[in-house]
């Protein structure tokens, strides 16, 4: 299943559902292309919903990381919300989980922004 | 080919990128690996071949990847090889590194260690051959079969 993404904002903050894979190829162009224009639109809070997320390659971990670096660049703050325990798992052995604000509740996500 | 074999010869495309990864998972599953593994297996098959189509055949019409699976019973070793300009695996840094981790790529080969038993990378004139061994029974078992 290719990846799918919706936005809604919640107090200023952007909530970006996805689903789907983020792999090489549509996914990772897609979510490259959304935060990307989020910025672009002055949008500096912005949290990723990986909850329906089935499945994440190399290449989409790098889009993760280009999407935290790209928000955090222009001063905003991007977290993660939800992550299955594969996306948990990955970022555990790439030693990512750390470098991510990853939250398991929306409501607190949405308020740990600054 | 042999009853415990079979290989593939594919273009260099994602489509055949996705075609190693559903086939890797089919076969691990059909080999008696948990999902777990399955699921690990096909990733690392996954890594394997986008690093094939992308970096080594640099999604070359002319140049095709393959990719085998054999089962010796003690192990399920994959074989995937491209015809590309061959890959320096002591240029590829540690991605788990401070200095790396923001790194946008990198990691592909990282995943592929982490996934499997034992990865090792051979370069041919020209291209490069990535085999990957996940036991059987566990990183306890024995591969001397595998590694002939």
């Amino acid at each position: 299943m290719s990846m799918k993404t919706s936005t809604r904002t919640v107090n200023g903050i952007v909530i970006v559902d996805l689903s789907g894979r983020i792999t090489l190829g549509e996914g990772s162009v897609l979510l490259r292309d959304l935060v990307r224009d989020l910025v672009t639109k002055g949008q500096r809070k912005i949290l990723l919903n990986l909850g329906d997320v089935t499945y994440i390659d190399s290449s989409g971990i790098g889009e993760l990381v280009s999407a935290f670096t790209t928000v955090r660049n222009q001063g905003g703050e991007l977290k993660l919300l939800n992550l299955t325990k594969k996306v948990h798992d990955l970022l555990q052995i790439t030693k990512l989980y750390t470098v991510f604000d990853v939250k398991d509740d929306e409501a607190a996500a949405v308020a740990a922004f600054k | 080919m042999t009853a415990n074999r079979v290989s593939y010869t594919l273009d260099s495309s994602l489509q055949s990128v996705n075609m190693a990864e559903e086939t890797a998972q089919l076969i691990a599953a059909k080999v008696g690996f948990d999902e777990d593994n399955c699921l690990k297996i096909s990733m690392a098959v996954r890594e394997a071949a986008v690093n094939a189509v992308l970096h080594g055949n640099a999604y070359d019409p002319k140049k095709k990847m393959t990719v085998a699976f054999e089962n010796t019973g003690q192990a399920l070793v994959i074989t995937v090889t491209d015809e590309g300009k061959g890959l320096d695996i002591n240029g590829v840094p540690d991605p788990t590194t401070p200095e790396n981790l923001l790194k946008q790529s990198g990691r592909g080969i990282f995943l592929m260690r982490s996934f499997m038993d034992q990865v090792r990378v051979r370069l041919l004139e020209p291209g490069t051959e990535v085999t990957m061994i996940k036991n059987v029974s566990g990183p306890a078992v024995s591969h001397k079969e595998a590694s002939k």
